[in-house]
This record gives C-alpha cells, sequence and structure tokens, in this order.
C-alpha cells in the first residue's frame, strides 16, 4: 500500500490572514497609538518602510490560572558543574532565566512589549484609515510620457561598455574549472604512476608512453582558453514607463521671531503627516520649502526646519514666492500641486487681505488642496478672519485648522483630510 | 561497519513526490519490522506560511478564528524571519489517519526525517499510549473540528463577531481548568454532534430554567435544607460547570463553551505525555534511519545531514547557558528511550539493582509496556536511571520564599537519586503544576453568586493573572463570581470578589 501524499501549497493561501487582520482589529487602538509614536521619531522622507509595532503584554496576553511567585518549589535542572547537596545558593536577581528559576520566567512577568512587524501597507493603512486625498481628479490623466531605465539582471548579449568584469571572470573560472577538472585529475594520477615507475623499475617501456601522454594533456588543458565569448556577460538596463503621477507639496512656515522652536516642530510633524499621506497616492513627489518673515525664499529642508529668524511677519511674501514658483517649474497640468501653510497667526494686519486675495485668485485655481494650520493657543487674529472667508468660498480645497498642542496634530490632520462624501 | 554495496533510496537532496514514497514505504517497513503499530497516514505537503498557520492554531488543519491566533501568528512569523526559529519539522495530528505536514522547504533529509519521527513515531505513540487511546478519538477530531469551525462562524453571523469574540476569550481563559482529569468524556461525531447539538440546546436550557425555578411551597423545605450546597461535590472542571449551569447563558453560547472545552480535553493527553512522547519519535527516527543505514539504503551525505539535526533536536544547554529554559523534553525522553533499550540489552549491576524487572527482559516487550501505561510523571519516576541523571547533571534546588537562600535538595549522588527522580516526576505532574482550583459553592437562595476555592499547595500563590481570568468567569456566569484560598490549615482567605452587573437576556 503506498502512502497517500496531499499537496496543500496551494489550498487556502492567507488561511491565517483572518486571524491576523481580527487581531490588527482588535487592536487597533494601541497600533495606532505606537503608529502615532512611529512618525514622531521619523524623518520626513523616511517613510517607505514598514513598522514595528509593539503593544504592552499585559494589554495582549491571554491570561489563565498559574501560580505566581512565591511559596515552595523543587525543580530540576541539568548540568551541574558546583553544587552538592545541601549547599545555599543565592536567589539569582531578577530571578529570569538561569539557574533557579527556569520556570518563573514562564509564569512571571510576561510584560514585555508584544513586538511584530506592520506591512509597509498595514501601517498606512492603519494611520490614515478613514483619510481620503480631497480632489483626485488630475490623477485620472496619468499619462505614460516618460521612461525611466532600471537595472534588470544580465544578458550575454550587448554592447562592450556594459560588460560585467565580475560575472564574466566568476563564469570563466567556473567554466575552467569545470572542463579542466578532468584533466588536472588525469594529469595527477598519471604523475604519481610515473613518479612510482620512475623509482621502481626505472627504464620500463611505460615511462615514455606516460610522459607523452603528460604531455599531450598539458598542452589540452592549456588550450582551453582564458575567456571564451560564452562568458561575456552584460550588465541589461530596461526602460520601463514612469506614469506622471507626480505631485509637488509646498510647505509654507513663518519663521518670524513669534514661531518658536515648539512651533516649528509641531509645523514640521504637520508636513511629515501630508508628506507621507500624499507618498500614498503618487509614485514622486517633490517638496518645496518655503519659510519667509517679512520676505520670503526657498530652502532646503534642514534650513527650513532649524535656522532661526525674527522680525515682522508678512505672509504674502511666501505667497507669491510659491506662485511663482509654480509658474516657473510645476505647471499645474501635469503636476498635482498641495500647498501646506504653517503659522502663528500673526501677520501685519493690512497683508491679511491681500493674502486671501493672492491664495484665492491665482494658487487655489491651480492646486489641488491647501490646508492652512495655525499654530496658537491665543485668541484668532485677522489672518485667519480672512483665510475663513476663502474656505466659504472655496471649500472644496482650501481647509484651515487651528493646533494648540503637540497632540492635537493627528486628530487635526484626521480632521482635514477626513473622508467627504462625494 | 562491514563494506556493503550501497543502494541509495533516492539521490540528492531536493524532494520529489516518488521520492518522498520511496522514503515512506522503506521507512514504514523497517517500522514494521520492528513492531510499531501505526494508524494509517497521510503526508500533506505545505508551505511555510502554511506551517506557521499550522502552529498558529495549535497544528489543527481546520479551527475557529480568533484574534489569539493572528497573534500567535505574528510571533512565529517574527522569530521564523528572524532567524530565532527553524520551523519544527513535526506538526502531526492525532487523528485517523494520521496526518504528517511536510514543509516544501525542507531537504529529501529533511522529509525522511519528518516521516520517521512524525508519521511513525508519533503516529504509533498516539495509536499506543493509554491516555490518548481512553481520551481522544482519533477518528472523529477532524469531523469534530469541521463542526467547530462551522458552527461558530454560523454564531459570528448571527450574534455578531464581537460577541462570539467575547465569549471564546473567556472561555480561553479557562481553558486549562477545563478538562476533565478522571472521566472520559463520551465519543464525538459529526453528525452526532450537529443532530444531537439542539437537542442539548433544548434540554439544557429546560435544565437551567428549572434550576432557578423557585417554587413557593418549596420555600419551608428548603430553608431546613440551609446547609445544602451547589454542587454538592466539588467541580474541578470549571468550563464543563459553566456550560451546564451558567444561569443566563444562551443555548448557543453553552455550545460555544462545549466546543472549546472538548477541544482542550482533546489537548489533555499531549500535554501530559511530552516528554514520553517527544523522545519516542525522537527515538524512533534515530533508529529507524540508522537501521537504513545499516542496510546501505541511506548514503553518507544523508547521514550527516540527518545526524547534524537529530543533534540540535536533542541538545540540553545547562542551567547556566543563556539558552537554558527548563529541560528540552526531546533530550530527556530521547534519553531515557534509549537508556531503557540498554538496560533490557546490557545491563550492569546498577541497573540490576535499580531495575530488576526491566534489566535483561526483551525490549520490545518492555518499551510496549511503558509506552502504553504512562504518562511523562510516571514514566520519569518508574525509568530514570542513575545513570541518565549522572549524564544529565540533574541537580534539584529547592526554592522556599521563607529562606534567605536557595538549597540544593539533591545531586546526582547515591543519596540524591531517589529525590531527584520524585522531584523531576512530580515537575511533570500537571495537576500540581497548574493550581488547583474548584467550583465550591453557588449561593442559589441568595444572590446567585458562584465561588471557587483555590487550594494552597506548597504556600503557592496565584500568578498576577488571576483577576483577568476571574473577569472572564465572572462574564460567563453573569452574577458575582469569588475566588477563595484554603490554607492547608484550613483556614479560608477571601482572594478576590467580581460583581456583576446583570445582564438581561435579550429576546
Amino acid at each position: 500500500m503506498t502512502v497517500r501524499i496531499v499537496d496543500r501549497r496551494q489550498d487556502s493561501k492567507n488561511k491565517s490572514s483572518i486571524n491576523r487582520s481580527r487581531f490588527i482589529q482588535r487592536f487597533k487602538g494601541q497600533i495606532r497609538k505606537s503608529v502615532a509614536d512611529a512618525i514622531a521619531r521619523r524623518g520626513i522622507r523616511d517613510l517607505d518602510n514598514g513598522e514595528k509595532i509593539g503593544i504592552p503584554g499585559k494589554d495582549i496576553s491571554e491570561p489563565h490560572f498559574r501560580h505566581g511567585r512565591g511559596g515552595k518549589r523543587d525543580m530540576v535542572h541539568p548540568g551541574n558543574d558546583r553544587f552538592n547537596t545541601g549547599d545555599q545558593v543565592e536567589r539569582p536577581l531578577g530571578g529570569g532565566s538561569g539557574q533557579g528559576k527556569g520556570k518563573a520566567s514562564n509564569e512571571g512577568e510576561g510584560l514585555d512589549d508584544f513586538v511584530f512587524t506592520l506591512t509597509r501597507d498595514e501601517f498606512l493603512d492603519i494611520f490614515f484609515d478613514e483619510l481620503a486625498l480631497p480632489n483626485l481628479i488630475k490623477r485620472q490623466l496619468a499619462r505614460v510620457d516618460e521612461y525611466k531605465r532600471v537595472r534588470a539582471g544580465y544578458t550575454q548579449t550587448g554592447v562592450p561598455t556594459n560588460i560585467n568584469l565580475v560575472r564574466t571572470m566568476r563564469g570563466a573560472a567556473g567554466r575552467r574549472v569545470a572542463v579542466g577538472g578532468p584533466y588536472a585529475a588525469r594529469l595527477r594520477e598519471l604523475q604519481e604512476e610515473l613518479d612510482r615507475l620512475k623509482r621502481d623499475v626505472p627504464g620500463d617501456p611505460d615511462i615514455e608512453r606516460i610522459e607523452r601522454e603528460i604531455a599531450c594533456l598539458k598542452a589540452r588543458r592549456e588550450a582551453i582558453p582564458f575567456i571564451d565569448p560564452f562568458d561575456l556577460r552584460f550588465s541589461n538596463r530596461i526602460r520601463i514607463p514612469q506614469p506622471s503621477t507626480q505631485a509637488v507639496m509646498f510647505c509654507l512656515m513663518d519663521v518670524s521671531g513669534s514661531m518658536d522652536e515648539q512651533k516649528k516642530q509641531m509645523a514640521k510633524r504637520f508636513f511629515m503627516l501630508l508628506y507621507l499621506f500624499l507618498n500614498r497616492n503618487y509614485e514622486k513627489i517633490e517638496v518645496v520649502f518655503i519659510r519667509h518673515h517679512t520676505a520670503a525664499e526657498e530652502v532646503d529642508e534642514e534650513n527650513f526646519f532649524h535656522s532661526r529668524e525674527t522680525g515682522g511677519t508678512i505672509v504674502s511674501s511666501a505667497l507669491k514666492l510659491m506662485q511663482q514658483i509654480i509658474a516657473e517649474r510645476y505647471s499645474s497640468s501635469l503636476w498635482n500641486i498641495y500647498g501646506a501653510q504653517a503659522s502663528d497667526g500673526d501677520n501685519w494686519n493690512d497683508d491679511s487681505p491681500l493674502c486671501r486675495q493672492i491664495l484665492g485668485e491665482s494658487i487655489l485655481p491651480c492646486v489641488q488642496y491647501f490646508a492652512y494650520i495655525e499654530i496658537t493657543e491665543g485668541a484668532p487674529q485677522n489672518l485667519w478672519l480672512e483665510y475663513e472667508r476663502l474656505q466659504e468660498t472655496h471649500p472644496e480645497c482650501f481647509a484651515l485648522q487651528r493646533i494648540g498642542e503637540v497632540t492635537d496634530i493627528y486628530p487635526v490632520f484626521r480632521e482635514l483630510f477626513h473622508k467627504r462624501l462625494a | 561497519m562491514s563494506k556493503k554495496k550501497i543502494r541509495p533510496i533516492a539521490e540528492g537532496s531536493d524532494w520529489t513526490v516518488e521520492a518522498i514514497e520511496r522514503y515512506d514505504a522503506e521507512i514504514g517497513r523497517v517500522a514494521r519490522n520492528y513492531g510499531l503499530d501505526c494508524y494509517r497516514h497521510q503526508l500533506e505537503i505545505i508551505t511555510a506560511e502554511q506551517m506557521m498557520d499550522a502552529y498558529a492554531s495549535i497544528g489543527m488543519p481546520v479551527y475557529y478564528h480568533h484574534w489569539s491566533f493572528g497573534k500567535h501568528f505574528l510571533e512565529t512569523e517574527n522569530r521564523y524571519k528572524r532567524g530565532h526559529m527553524g520551523l519544527a519539522y513535526e506538526i502531526v495530528i492525532n487523528s485517523d489517519p494520521c496526518i504528517a505536514y511536510l514543509m516544501e522547504e525542507n531537504t529529501l533529509t529533511m522529509q525522511a526525517l519528518v516521516i520517521a519521527h512524525a508519521a511513525y513515531g508519533h503516529n504509533s505513540f498516539f495509536k499506543g499510549n493509554h491516555l490518548f487511546r481512553q481520551w481522544t478519538s482519533a477518528d472523529a477530531i477532524i469531523d469534530y473540528l469541521v463542526f467547530a469551525k462551522n458552527y461558530i462562524a454560523q454564531c459570528e453571523e448571527r450574534h455578531g463577531a464581537e460577541a462570539v469574540e467575547r465569549l471564546v476569550d473567556a472561555c480561553h481563559a479557562l481553558m486549562n481548568l477545563g478538562v476533565d482529569r478522571y472521566k472520559r468524556s463520551p465519543r464525538l461525531s459529526l453528525e452526532k454532534e450537529t443532530l444531537r447539538q439542539k437537542e442539548r440546546e433544548a434540554y439544557l436550557q429546560a435544565q437551567i430554567n428549572d434550576l432557578w425555578r423557585t417554587l413557593p411551597k418549596q420555600e419551608v423545605v428548603e430553608m431546613q435544607e440551609e446547609e445544602r450546597r451547589f454542587p454538592e461535590e466539588p467541580e474541578e472542571n470549571l468550563l464543563y460547570f459553566v456550560e451546564k449551569n451558567a444561569p443566563l447563558l444562551e443555548p448557543w453560547q453553552r455550545e460555544v463553551v462545549r466546543i472549546v472545552r472538548k477541544i482542550g480535553q482533546y489537548f489533555y493527553p499531549q500535554r501530559q505525555t511530552q516528554v514520553m512522547n517527544e523522545g519516542w519519535a525522537t527515538y524512533w527516527h534515530y533508529t529507524l534511519l540508522n537501521t537504513l543505514y545499516d542496510e546501505g539504503r541511506l548514503s553518507d551525505g544523508f547521514m550527516i545531514e540527518f545526524l547534524q539535526s537529530h543533534t540540535n533536536v536533542v541538545y540540553q544547554p545547562p542551567y547556566n547557558s543563556p539558552w537554558y529554559s527548563g529541560i528540552n523534553p526531546y533530550a530527556l525522553g530521547f534519553a531515557m528511550w534509549r537508556d531503557l533499550r540498554r538496560i533490557c540489552e546490557t545491563p550492569d549491576d546498577e541497573d540490576r539493582e535499580w531495575f530488576p524487572d526491566v534489566a535483561g527482559s526483551d525490549w520490545r516487550e518492555t518499551f510496549n509496556f511503558a509506552l502504553s501505561n504512562f504518562k511523562d510523571e510516571s514514566f520519569v519516576a518508574q525509568y530514570l536511571s542513575p545513570r541518565l541523571m549522572r549524564e544529565f547533571r540533574l541537580f534539584a534546588i529547592l526554592d522556599d520564599d521563607t529562606r534567605k537562600n536557595l538549597h540544593i535538595a539533591a545531586i546526582h549522588d547515591d543519596r540524591g537519586y531517589r529525590g531527584l527522580r520524585r522531584t523531576l516526576g512530580e515537575q511533570y505532574n500537571l495537576g500540581s503544576s497548574e493550581p488547583n482550583i474548584q467550583v465550591w459553592n453557588v449561593d442559589l437562595r441568595g444572590d446567585r453568586s458562584l465561588t471557587l476555592r483555590h487550594f494552597l499547595h506548597d504556600r503557592r500563590p496565584l500568578g498576577p493573572e488571576t483577576e483577568a481570568v476571574l473577569e472572564h468567569l465572572a462574564y460567563l456566569w453573569g452574577f458575582t463570581v469569588r475566588l477563595e484560598e484554603q490554607l492547608p490549615s484550613g483556614n479560608v482567605n477571601l482572594l478576590f470578589e467580581k460583581k456583576s452587573e446583570k445582564r438581561r437576556r435579550e429576546g
């Protein structure tokens, strides 16, 4: 009777995915908190990975009736190397593993974090759960008009500039070993035979025969080419289409004297969230940093967040610069444009109506979405009031929120991008 | 070893179905020569992911869904990905036919090892050991699991996944104390189970209703019986008690409690025979493959790969090693079976003194006797020889929290052998390693509160999770639940009390 062998590899591939998703569902609260913590640690563009998530062990443990510490217990352990009956040994500190309390580690605290890895998708899903990008209209015109070349292994044909030396030489060495091996083995044998004959029976007629054969084999072995056309390997590159779902994100921040380090940090978090969020929807994202006090300038990320400026505030300068950059570099037919502005709300009074005008007339028509956050705990000032009027006229692509402290950022962000019924 | 012509069963390290078949046939032939009595078996080829799945659902091919299995899956996956563990080569299901999993990543050698270990080793253990024979029904378990899965899925549809999850959580918390230790449950079968399930629902509900009905005219009589307890005898199977007596559970909830309880019961023998079972399977893969090698059917390369993984499995790190986590059941079990055969075949004076009945007896008969009639606790107490204690360099530590230091109670010397053996045997006694908690009383005429009693053993208190478990029990019971602790002196302390809000049954 032959045994039954069943190949189950094809069935029910993700059998555990139900259990896995139930697990995530159940601990969504904790997981989301971990995710939020994780965000706080990461750099603005360093968001491409999954995340290791820790959940406090006590939240997740499955309790059972068990013995706790204490009382009297006898345990047998292996590997005695020093003890004799009646010895007194000090209790090991912590009582975890190791001698004395092997079992206790199973029963004891078990409060270590339960750590597991969310896939990148799971991570972002949880993070952006229930959020949606408004105004996704332009995505649909994702045309393929660009290609990029990527490495794609090796081929046996190609142009000389693309020869891959390492691969070629490795192949050649292998071929020489493989082809020359039998000759070498035979040579060794013959040489031994020859030595033996020369030593034991000098003058044997075989000696000459063997010497001839050796010479012949050596010649053959040397005839093995060092490099054969067969060995050549070329680095291969192929063109892959690059759909132009690209976006540019403008970060506008007030760096006047009233924006202290803490407020900047909050703004940074906010920009990061936005970047991450856009990154989920677009292949390629460019970020433009514009900072301003009374005048605006475009800077790199480092300067954007860390340099200090003082002085008054003229917000319109930044908006003008943004408008100008859009016109020069990011034509709105090719780019999805997002703007995020962070400020503490101070502005030179006469400037605020101008801001509203620039935003409403030149910027909002060509952006997908523009979000304004005001980082302040004080009463709203004139910029806020002007912007509020803008929101009434452009509810679909403009939103504004106020952030009081760090913990507000995530809720505010969620509020800004909360899924709206179409 | 005499020089024999090697006719390997199959070549290469990649497996094919044909090669597996040939190996299975050869291993089976040798196993039959040794007189191993097995269920029929079936080999299933699965992926690493499926293996982790199987891990998560305690090896079962079908199982109901629950978040905790997702958690175990993540845990396993994590450790596997970091390389902390190889996936075991032995998930085997105590069913008839016995199902053994072969992972596709394994080399041919490993597949042969798994076949010998699981399909012949464990399989014959399941068939031979009295605990498995008595307590589990190999021919019906898969059916029952299918029934359980479908039933729980239906419940989720009807009552919502959340409600079912809450219930299963609570049952899982009590699973350890949901086994009958002394009487066997009736045999399971899918048809019978489905048929009887409705019957049971109706009947049970009637019982419960009856239990709680207070009939005015009986009141007088009851007053006289003030001392009458319910249950009359303390009940150690908490889940059974809940299933049969919890006042507010709905019929489907009782059924779910029953399912969790039944499955827990099914695994009880495995928990009691870890050392014996793993040792037995390891002993047999070792013996079967060595026999094949001696016959010249296995190549040297095969043996080297096999021995390497065998050695890893039976490695016992010493107590002070960073890898030490208790006694490795594979190591101890394997060594004990091997030692038992040695005692039978080539006993020395010490063995004759310690094992007068066994020394010099026929080893196959002795093996069969030991296989059928023991569990870990008694197996160790019966067969652990002084020679093995020396080999393992065993020593016993007495940890008494009233003393400042740990005390070395016994080591591997003449004075210590018996003590060591007793202590180690006791260590495998589930009855004493798990807390002894019983249903003590239900206040039938009062607030319907349920009182559990923990019988303190060696002054060992309950762990910090106790309160959480009690909460789960209170959820099941629906009324106040109390946990008392009885000291050896007879004094009783109240440990916890969980007041539960009365939940009215819907509809």
